[in-house]
């Protein structure tokens, strides 16, 4: 998957965890938790969705990769090549 | 033919999930609904596990855990379960408190204790705020030993009517004291500051109802009466469990049953390496409860005004939470279930609980324990009497629990109410480091307990099973 592919692909996931959110005013740059209401079981769905819609596993170290946008797509596109 | 709880079990599974409280029902579905089999087995003919009710003759209902759960709730039963379920909760508004240092209601949220501290309790609103934020920033990673009797000293020192009003209707809530974590407090307390308390419109036996046909939906197996006997490891994995007497292979398994009993009944002491034994050795279980529930007469209705949602009523002078434990205890909190509770039903009915210790009760003979478990219903119909003064006359039924029918009901060691104390959740976790594909989700560590606990402690279980299944 390209960047923008993966980009969009996050956004399909915080649709359906945050579906009272507007998410097109997304900020990249910022972190998600400074712009969304989203709290640590909600990044937890967010790692249960990659898993279950991609096959990807994060460990539980690496969770702080994914506290923006910009940060989760740079973090996940080597992951995401082949798909 | 005689019914057969094991009927068309499969020989092989995912994942096998012991128990079907709030912690194992929310794992099975999760797991289900991300592609695994999974066999739910819960040894009573009902699942729920404490978050459960009871029918009774002339058509009552009870609740037995439906006093009250943080507004997350809404937002954890939307994503792991339903919209019905979700939208089906709703606020209780009306919070009271009775003991003679004060006497007052409250919607328990932020705003409206900030009010009551500035106002009736004349503190600076600067500390209340300090004190808010403190809590609310707490988290699992703190220092362990800061308490929360520490924390109210630091922020309202010497002020023993505030210690009460913040600490009481947590000890309620999952048998913490001032001794345990402030973090455990702080989480947990924030919970429900950040919108109040809310409930179930429909009941307990309405959710569990609501939850069984999700399950069902997402393709979980599940058999009630089918108790797990044995979880067979093999090589440091586990390989099978035993549930009436029939073994069924499985990669993986979550308990949801206590979280002792997990460890030395169904796997056994001798597959455990013996630092992790002593560890969890040191695991304090929490306290157990008593209940007393009072059904009243069919159209004889308790005016909402009258009593509020829920009431923490006391007589004693001081607020100690060592004592609310004791048996001869004036503490105790009401919940008033009005028709609203059953939409269309016309009955109340009144639940009283206290906090109790399973050795003050499993140690008496059997005539002093019926006769204690009249005494209590004593105790609590004249304490109720103070704000219903004729309920007596207006009672159709009542009937006491004790720590004993909660042990008997869940199989909790001890009748423990609330799972552990915050040592539980470092073991619970540390569990599928010495045993391949073993876990735990049940109430553990206080801040894993209660109804929005277990339910989200299933959810991120889930996900370490999840992970380990996909890299066997
Ligand atoms: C009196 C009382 C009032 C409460 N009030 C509230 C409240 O108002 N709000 C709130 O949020 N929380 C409340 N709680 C706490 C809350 O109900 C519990 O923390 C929560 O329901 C626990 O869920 P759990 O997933 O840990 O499992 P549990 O409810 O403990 O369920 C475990 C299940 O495992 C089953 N099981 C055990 N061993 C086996 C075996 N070997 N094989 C098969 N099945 C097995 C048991 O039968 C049980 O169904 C209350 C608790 C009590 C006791």
């Amino acid at each position: 998957m390209t960047a923008a592919e993966i980009r969009d692909a996050i956004l399909d996931i915080l649709h359906d965890i945050a579906p009272d959110e507007d998410l097109s005013n997304l900020k990249d740059e910022v972190p998600f938790r400074e712009q969304l209401e989203l709290d640590s079981m909600d990044f937890l769905d967010i790692v249960m969705e990659l898993r279950k819609r991609y096959r990807i596993q994060i460990p539980e170290e690496e969770y702080t990769e994914l506290s923006s946008m910009s940060s989760t797509v740079r973090y996940l596109e080597p992951r995401m090549k082949g798909i | 033919m005689p019914f057969d709880p094991l009927e068309n079990l499969r020989d092989h599974y995912d994942v096998v999930v012991i128990g079907g409280g709030l912690g194992g029902m929310t794992a099975a579905n999760a797991l289900a609904r991300a592609g695994r089999s999974v066999l739910l087995a819960e040894q009573h003919f009902k699942l729920g596990g404490l978050a459960t009710w009871f029918r009774r003759r002339g058509g009552h209902v009870f609740d037995v855990a439906l006093h009250g759960f943080p507004v997350g709730m809404i937002k954890s039963c939307r994503r792991y379960w339903s919209r019905e379920i979700a939208d089906s909760i709703v606020q209780l508004k009306d919070i009271r408190f009775d003991n003679p240092m004060f006497s007052l209601s409250t919607t328990f949220d932020r705003q409206d204790f900030t009010r009551l501290l500035i106002e009736r309790f004349q503190v600076p609103a600067a500390s209340v705020d300090a004190f808010f934020d403190a809590a609310r920033n707490m988290n699992f990673y703190d220092d362990q030993s800061f308490t929360a009797g520490q924390l109210f000293e630091k922020f309202f020192p010497g002020r023993a009517d505030i210690v009460r009003l913040l600490m009481e209707p947590i000890t309620y809530a999952n048998g913490s004291t001032l001794e345990d974590p402030a973090l455990t407090y702080g989480i947990v307390f924030s919970n429900f500051m950040s919108k109040g308390v809310y409930t179930f419109q429909g009941g307990t036996d309405q959710l569990i109802k609501l939850m069984g046909r999700e399950l069902q939906k997402s393709g979980v197996d599940v058999r009630t009466r089918c108790s797990v006997e044995k979880v067979h490891v093999d090589r440091g994995r586990v390989r099978a469990v035993t549930l009436g007497g029939k073994q069924v292979e499985t990669k993986a398994a979550v308990s949801n049953a206590n979280l002792l009993g997990t460890i030395f009944h169904l796997v056994g002491r001798e597959y455990w390496d013996c630092q992790f034994v002593e560890q969890a050795e040191a695991v304090r279980l929490n306290n157990s409860s008593t209940q007393v529930y009072m059904g009243l007469k069919p159209g004889m209705l308790i005016d909402e005004s009258q009593c509020g949602d829920l009431l923490f009523s006391s007589t004693a002078p001081e607020f100690r939470t060592g004592l609310l434990l004791s048996r001869n205890i004036t503490s105790r909190t009401f919940s008033f279930y009005y028709p609203k509770t059953r939409p269309g039903f016309d009955r109340c009915a009144v639940v009283a609980s206290t906090n109790a210790n399973y050795d003050d009760w499993n140690k008496l003979p059997k005539r002093e324990y019926e006769a204690a478990k009249q005494h209590l219903i004593e105790d609590t119909l004249n304490s109720l009497e103070r704000y219903v003064p004729d309920i007596r006359e207006r009672l159709d039924f009542v009937e006491a629990a004790t720590p004993l029918t909660f042990e008997r009901y869940t199989k909790h060691l001890g009748g423990s109410s609330f799972g552990t104390k915050f040592e539980g959740l470092a073991v619970s976790r540390a569990m599928p480091e010495q045993i391949g594909g073993l876990y735990h989700a049940g109430s553990v560590g206080i801040i894993m307990s209660g109804w929005l606990g277990a339910v989200n402690y299933g959810v991120i279980v889930a996900n370490d099973v999840d992970a380990y299944l996909m890299k066997s």
